[in-house]
């Protein structure tokens, strides 16, 4: 690929990642999730008694605050909420507490304390739009339902792509090159199970389980190739975000309290 | 199209409602097994849709449409205004969605539905977004550059929810827009734009500002049609007790020139592989073809 990005990274290359668990100790299970200057800090509380209304009460229901950078929240943020819940509900087995709500909230670019110098760093470098805070913070939510122990049958990795006016596509776009965007969509892929069962019983048809996608959130227009091949990159970038979330989570239970970064 | 008996559950000695009230999913499964709905419509076929533009007089455009029995209506009311510094020779569209309690036993009055901030965010990511709309040129909505420009406010209500909302919504939008009319203005002594009325003899005499600019080139449609996933089955255009029942969704977004505007799916307990991606937007397609001459048979009743 001859794309040059500025920050001089391959197009199927992400930002740096950083992940910590148990960021907060009066949270159930909390995580915070960075993607170069983007920032997203995920707390779970719960599962507490009781649904609520409109809601099935003979499963465990979820519940999503998305708590913004700064003022009220919108439409857009209402939104996000919706999806982040769809997903979230999607991947806990929530047959297990019945009558049950669980709280996660969210709070984009949260407020970092380096040292004894308190910095406010209020980044959302590359939510320019705010859509490209939606893959992190599912990423931060997932983690962070793992840290509180809520039983999950597989965990959600979130990835954006990006498609160029020439067709080519990029990986977890910045800020500066999403303004010479056509298009851009969200994806969230299921994280492969390791299990002790057979291949097979993770195919469905013709396709491993973790080719499907469950969430799809796009924005601006392409042709329906150009979506195809975002898929068939998303997914191979999946499974090596999908291999560091299953690292930094795993941390936790060998070594309590040891955090990264 | 009666319930094929079998020994296994309760069904054979039941009658038929009850059956569809305490067991709703086997109830549809039974269903999707021959290939059928309920509602005795295939399972890629959606509901009979209607168009009916100009529903609202006192509006710049309007139109009503119905597809099975969800409703909506929307209005199109413009206002001049002075334009933005940064887009001096851009007019403006804000859409709004509208969810009042008469639409659905779901929404109260006193607290906003749910449903409705996420529809509304839908619809203004595909039409009116700037950078990314391809639909509108919003510097057809200017009429003196810097000085002044249309404000069109788009307001969609929904008269009665029964599914695909945003198919619905998304539908009548387009064409509201394509029955606009906009307005003749003309600009008076101090320079201000004021809108030419058909009683006033003074103003008829002064040229319009905008004459051969009456209606919105609308470059490229989109037409959107939501599907539901369940297992292998892939169910077009759900009604309200579809939705409820099933919990994964997926609405596909096509314009007229084959261009995908959005791919939404937001989460849900069935995984979408590729296949059943690409069976979503060969069904859209055909209803974008199918959408698109009903709105161009509608509008040419109109000129006649």
């Amino acid at each position: 690929m001859e794309i040059d990005r500025p920050d001089g990274r391959t197009p199927d290359q992400l930002r740096p990642l950083a992940c910590s668990c148990s960021v907060l100790h009066r949270a159930h299970g909390s995580s915070s999730w960075a993607q170069g200057e983007t920032k997203v800090l995920a707390a779970v509380y719960g599962p507490k008694a009781g649904t609520k209304k409109n809601e099935n009460p003979e499963k465990a229901s979820i519940e999503v605050i998305w708590k913004p950078k700064t003022g009220q929240i919108g439409k857009v943020e209402k939104e996000y909420e919706m999806i982040l819940k769809k997903t979230l509900e999607s991947i806990c087995i929530r047959t297990i507490y019945p009558n049950t709500t669980t709280s996660v909230i969210v709070q984009a670019s949260f407020v970092l304390s380096i040292g004894n110098v308190a910095c406010y760093v209020l980044n959302d470098d590359g939510a320019v739009s705010y859509l490209k805070l939606l893959p992190c913070a599912i990423n931060a939510a997932c983690a962070a339902l793992v840290d509180a122990g809520i039983p999950l049958k597989h965990l959600a990795v979130a990835i954006c792509c990006s498609v160029t006016d020439s067709g080519s596509i990029l990986l977890d776009p910045t800020k500066d090159e999403e303004e010479k965007l056509k298009a851009r969509a969200n994806l969230v892929f299921p994280n492969a199970i390791v299990s002790v069962l057979p291949d097979r019983s993770l195919q469905v048809g013709s396709e491993p389980m973790a080719h499907g996608i469950m969430t799809s959130v796009t924005q601006g227009a392409m042709s329906a190739n150009d979506y195809l091949h975002c898929l068939e990159r998303g997914r191979a970038a999946s499974a090596r975000l999908s291999e560091f979330l299953r690292k930094n989570i795993g941390l936790k239970s060998t070594s309590e309290g040891s955090k990264a970064g | 199209m009666g319930l094929p008996n079998a020994s296994e559950d309760l069904s054979s000695e039941m009658e038929v409602d009850a059956f569809r009230r305490l067991f709703p999913l086997r109830y549809f499964e039974r269903h999707l097994a021959e290939s059928i709905r309920p509602d005795g419509r295939p399972l890629g076929k959606s509901r009979e849709t209607s168009i009916f533009l100009g529903a609202v007089s006192t509006a710049n455009g309007s139109a009503l449409v119905k597809i099975g029995s969800t409703t909506m209506l929307t209005a199109i009311k413009m206002e001049v205004m002075t334009p933005s510094l940064e887009s001096p020779d851009e007019g403006c569209l804000a859409v709004d969605f509208f969810m009042p309690p008469i639409c659905s036993p779901i929404v109260r009055p006193g607290r906003p539905a749910e449903a409705s901030p996420v529809v509304s965010k839908q619809l203004s990511d595909t039409i009116s977004r700037h950078v990314f709309s391809r639909m509108i040129d919003l510097k057809e909505l200017s009429l003196v550059s810097g000085k002044a420009a249309w404000m069109t406010y788009l307001d969609i209500y929904c008269l009665d929810a029964d599914g695909a909302l945003f198919d619905a919504a998304l539908l009548s939008a387009v064409a509201a827009l394509s029955h606009l009319r906009i307005p003749a203005v003309t600009m008076n002594d101090d320079g201000k734009i004021v809108l030419v009325s058909d009683e006033d003899g003074q103003n008829q005499a002064q040229e319009p500002v905008n004459k051969e600019k009456r209606k919105l080139t609308l470059r490229s449609i989109p037409f959107s049609l939501t599907c539901i996933l369940h297992k292998n089955y892939i169910m077009a255009d759900p009604t309200a007790e579809e939705e409820s029942i099933f919990e994964t969704h997926l609405t596909t977004v096509l314009d007229t020139s084959g261009q995908l505007i959005s791919l939404y799916k937001p989460g849900g307990s069935v995984l979408a592989y590729t296949s059943a991606i690409q069976d979503c937007v060969a069904l859209t397609r055909q209803r974008v073809k199918e959408l698109k001459g009903l709105l161009e048979k509608e509008n040419s009743a109109m000129e006649v």
